[in-house]
């Protein structure tokens, strides 16, 4: 099973980045997390680009979506929301809507921030916005606050309980595909 | 109710005539109601002298609502999820008339929930068309909590409340033509 990590931020130590780098590691066997580092390259939306030939990074990221069983994200909160980028990026993917490859892909959301409330409120817009897309999004949550304190250099998370939560979030996102591969299959026989 | 569906329609089988026939759905939205309809949609309507069974289906892809991104939206797992429940049915097997009002006790699948429904509605009388098919009407509505059938999805407005009601009145409009 294929899992496309994005984090919302571009910052080289970033805190989600480097969870989801771990995560990588420590999933069950039979599961693959592939970190994908292009957001930095994905321009400003405008539908003027975004004809027969959409911007190379834009074409790469919907690729790779397409190609995942599932999208897990890691984002921070920018005053209060989603980073810019991580919105601009899903905006992108999000046409034509009737179409992305984010419709119906299981989707789940996490969260770390160097504040106290773990990017709750972005997290929770992240999930609308995909919601709207057409994802199939988990209700699982991890929310991880005073990263600094919660995440190691290595970007293991310190506190069993925030482990626990991101195995019951990572367990739910298989769930959400191995539900999705079987619901065709039964709609296909 | 065995005595009064003889009346509904002669006995036979009744399919229904997708052109001329409107399944579609009511619900508060803002300061109005909003209306969608669903274009690819298949019935019967069985008459027996023992009673009457109807059965229907409507195809959540064909949902539409006069905007394609709207559209993708009800398709989606936040409302419809055609995906995984890629039909609404519904079946009933009671059916009850007062001259042309018809009582219609039911179950109507939405998202894979199953629940009872009580329709009300009219029956027209059946007559015979210029091609010499004879055809049946009936208008039939029930309204139903969408919650209940897990379609929750809702956005609070800047002075705070839904901007969407939960109470979903679905709306069919049926023809029928008696089967050769």
């Amino acid at each position: 099973m294929k899992v496309l990590g994005i984090s919302g931020s571009l910052r080289r130590d970033s805190y989600n980045t480097r969870l989801l780098r771990d995560a990588a590691k420590r999933v069950p066997k039979g599961l693959d997390i592939e970190l994908w580092e292009g957001l930095k390259a994905v321009p400003p939306y405008d539908e003027d680009d975004d004809g027969n030939e959409a911007p190379a990074a834009v074409t790469a990221l919907r690729e790779a979506i397409a190609g995942a069983d599932a999208v897990l994200i890691a984002t921070p909160e920018y005053n209060s929301s989603i980073p810019g980028a991580l919105k601009n990026a899903l905006d992108w993917v999000s046409r034509p809507l009737a179409t992305n490859p984010l419709r119906n892909k299981p989707v789940a959301v996490v969260g770390v921030s160097t504040g106290a409330f773990g990017a709750v409120w972005s997290q929770a817009e992240l999930r609308k916005v995909l919601g709207t897309i057409g994802a199939r999004v988990v209700d699982g949550e991890l929310a991880v606050g005073h990263a600094a304190s919660k995440i190691a250099d290595d970007g293991k998370l310190t506190e069993q309980s925030a482990c626990d939560a991101f195995g019951m979030v990572i367990g739910q996102l298989t769930d959400a595909v191995e539900a999705r591969t079987a619901a065709n299959e039964e709609i296909a026989a | 109710m065995t005595g009064s569906a003889l009346t509904l329609a002669p006995a036979g089988t009744w399919q229904l005539d997708p052109t001329h026939s409107t399944v579609g759905f009511e619900v508060p939205y803002l300061p109005g109601t909003f209306r969608g309809r669903f274009h690819e949609i298949e019935g019967a309507l069985d008459v027996s002298e023992d009673g009457a069974a109807l059965n229907g289906s409507a195809k959540v892809a064909s949902v539409d609502v006069r905007d394609e991104n709207l559209a993708a939206h009800l398709r989606s797992p936040d409302f419809f999820d055609a995906e995984r429940h890629p039909e609404l049915r519904f079946s009933a097997n009671e059916i009850e008339l007062d001259g042309e009002a018809v009582q219609v006790r039911g179950e109507v699948t939405i998202k894979g929930v199953t629940k009872p429904v009580d329709v009300e509605g009219t029956v027209t009388a059946p007559l015979t068309d210029s091609h010499g098919n004879e055809r049946v009407g009936l208008r039939l509505s029930t309204t139903v909590d969408r919650t209940d059938f897990g379609v929750s999805w809702n956005m609070d407005l800047p002075a705070g409340g839904p901007a969407l009601g939960n109470d979903v009145t679905i709306v069919a409009e049926l023809y029928f033509v008696k089967a050769a």
